[in-house]
């Protein structure tokens, strides 16, 4: 069976769940191979928990000279992966990182890619949803090695315990690709909440929270759940961008979405009309999130999400 | 100095999108716009042309006759010219063939004076693929500076800030490159009447694949590296329950709803 490289998403060595959502997807198509871009003394861990999740090998790159530049080394050491290895595709994690190497890797090895995958089927077919979520497309790629990028949430994580076979592997890094330099990094300080992206749950507010979060933060916690934003919240500094839902903010495709005060215009739509399950609270019965949801609340929300919170909070007892 | 800002002309976000029979975007039944993304793109380009002196800013579009729409709107606030890829050839291109073509009007339009910077749009509200941008620096082996939400130059060199999905970076290199812009690099601004006026004098060609010595053969529908099989539209959501919250009942039913889906 040939080989199915999975790029892995982390920061530091803290693998983050979609990759193990990769590597469930990557057995569809052969045998799974993660490829680790980090120090080489991480190695061993990480290949540990890859293992676990269905990684026969575990390729790591050591990446002194990769980290301080933007996605071209990592795209140039994949390219001679790929050539080492010939494997039957190459899945990353729907992001910026993750499209932009997959971009410059389609060039350099004459690629079909596709992105925002959100099921991959026996046999290489994939799923994306077109046009802010209104139509399913399936589609292949017909040429050079498959590259497709998944987005969060498309795959259960399935513990396999495959071997995790480390292996060092040594890339070339030319000067050309390290002329995008990254010059400062400041990590995204940790909010004790599921990430955004990767929540089973995510709450969000939008303009209708008249920039008090709390009703919006205090459902969230009742249900352990990210919290989002519209960017109509976001334009108002109410909350910062990062967590803006949305065409041009995060892509998010829970087990349930609840929209509060926010009317659901189509740029919002196309970061969460995927949810499985869709609740809204509006007090415009005629605003345009109704039209999609599953289960709605005509009323206020400052009255309304603290009335259920508490209610929640003592059903959990 | 010399940008060439890329704009693609898509199907209005809020009419009714559809595909065509085979299983390409409908660019034609369904009104078309400059993608709103892109606007940002000629902001940004319109901004670094006033703070540096004798600049041009070229918008390009690959796309069909149509088109030419998006690459006049770009005129109307403020590009110096246009052009407009166009060839029949062409229609149906995905990312891969689509990035070679802008790769090869880029080195033309570059031909006589070298292009500093090609500005594009963080993603094209159709395809929402946001990876010609990297697609289009591979091929022309320059650097990337993508998805930027804040921009600064100081001659040459070029810093941004990027908001990752884990952290917030600044990138620096220096040009030519290849940079994206969010919608968080702020307004773009409308066409003034002027504007309007101004774009019609100005110059605006367009070339076909010979124009820019690409074959034929390497673009389309039938070459694309990637090929759709199936479009469906989603069928519509079933109409939801709908409560009025009265005296605190939108909260127990809210309640009730939950956990009878066991998010409880
Ligand atoms: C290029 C571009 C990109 C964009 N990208 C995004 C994006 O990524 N994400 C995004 O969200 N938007 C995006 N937008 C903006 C989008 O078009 C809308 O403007 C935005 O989503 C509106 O946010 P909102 O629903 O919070 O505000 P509004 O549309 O103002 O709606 C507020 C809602 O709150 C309700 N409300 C008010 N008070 C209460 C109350 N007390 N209790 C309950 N309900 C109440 C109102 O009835 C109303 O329905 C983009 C726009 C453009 C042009
Ligand atoms: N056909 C095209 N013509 C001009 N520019 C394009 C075209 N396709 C993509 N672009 C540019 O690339 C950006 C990202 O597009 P995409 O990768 O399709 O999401 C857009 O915002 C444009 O700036």
């Amino acid at each position: 069976m040939s080989e199915v490289l999975v790029v892995v998403d982390h920061v530091d060595g803290a693998i983050r769940k979609p990759t193990f959502e990769l590597l469930t997807l990557a057995r569809r198509l052969g045998e799974a191979s993660a490829v680790f871009f980090g120090s080489s003394d991480k190695g061993a861990e990480v290949a540990q928990k890859l293992g676990q999740h269905g990684a026969e090998k575990v390729y790591v790159v050591d990446d002194t000279e990769i980290k301080g530049y933007l996605v071209a080394p990592k795209a140039e050491a994949l390219a001679q992966l790929v050539e080492k290895t010939s494997p039957a595709g190459v899945l990353f994690v729907s992001g910026y990182e993750g499209k932009e190497v997959a971009a410059r890797l389609a060039i350099k090895t004459g690629s079909g890619l596709i992105t925002d995958a959100v099921d991959i089927e026996d046999g290489g077919v994939v799923t994306q949803a077109a046009f802010a979520g209104n139509y399913t497309v399936k589609g292949k790629v017909t040429q050079g090695v498959p590259l497709i990028t998944v987005k969060p949430n498309s795959a259960p994580v399935e513990e396999v315990g495959a071997a995790g076979t480390v292996e060092e592997f040594a890339a070339t890094i030319s000067d050309s690709a390290k002329k995008a330099q990254i010059v400062a990094q400041q990590p995204r300080k940790a909010s004790g909440r599921p990430e955004l992206t990767e929540a089973a749950i995510v709450v969000s507010g939008g303009r209708g929270t008249g920039g008090n979060f709390e009703p919006i933060e205090g459902l969230a916690d009742a249900l352990g759940a990210a919290v989002g934003a519209s960017r109509a919240a976001v334009d108002s500094g109410w909350m910062p961008h990062t967590f803006q839902v949305g065409q041009t903010g995060k892509v998010v495709s829970p087990q349930l979405y609840v929209a509060n005060g926010i009317s659901g215009a189509i740029q919002h739509r196309a970061g969460m009309q995927t949810s499985k399950t869709i609740v809204a609270v509006n007090k415009d019965e005629e605003a345009p999130i109704f039209e999609l949801v599953d289960f709605g609340v005509v009323g206020d929300l400052h009255s309304v999400l603290p009335a259920a919170t508490e209610e929640i909070n003592k059903r959990k007892g | 100095m010399n940008i060439v800002v890329c704009v693609k002309y898509v199907p209005d976000s809020t009419a009714d999108r559809q595909f065509e029979s085979d299983n390409t975007v409908d660019r034609v039944g369904v009104d078309g716009l400059l993608s709103e993304l892109d606007e940002y793109a000629v902001e940004q380009a319109l901004q670094l042309k006033e703070k540096n002196e004798g600049s041009t800013v070229t918008a390009l579009c690959v796309g069909p006759e149509k088109a030419v729409d998006a690459v006049r709107k770009a005129l109307q606030m403020g590009a110096d010219q246009g052009i407009l890829v166009s060839d029949e050839a062409i229609a149906g291109s995905d990312y891969v063939a689509t990035s070679l073509v802008l790769a090869k009007a880029v080195e033309k339009a570059g031909a006589e004076n070298k292009v500093d910077l090609v500005m594009c749009g963080m993603a094209s509200t159709d395809a929402s693929g946001s990876v010609v941008p990297a697609m289009l620096a591979e091929r022309l082996d320059l650097p990337q500076v993508t998805f930027a939400s804040v921009v600064e130059t100081q001659g040459d060199q070029v810093r941004i800030k990027r908001d990752s999905d884990t952290a917030t970076e600044v990138i620096g290199a220096t040009m030519p490159l290849v940079m994206s812009v969010t919608d968080q690099t702020g307004e773009a601004r409308y066409p003034s009447f002027k504007g309007i006026m101004a774009a019609k004098k100005k110059p605006l060609e367009t070339w076909s694949l010979s124009d820019i010595g690409v074959d034929a053969s390497e673009v389309g529908l039938s070459v694309a590296w990637t090929e759709v099989t199936e479009t469906t539209a989603r069928p519509p959501r079933t109409a939801g329950e709908i409560v009025k919250d009265e005296d605190g009942s939108g909260a127990t039913a809210l309640t009730e709803f939950l956990v009878s889906k066991k998010f409880i």
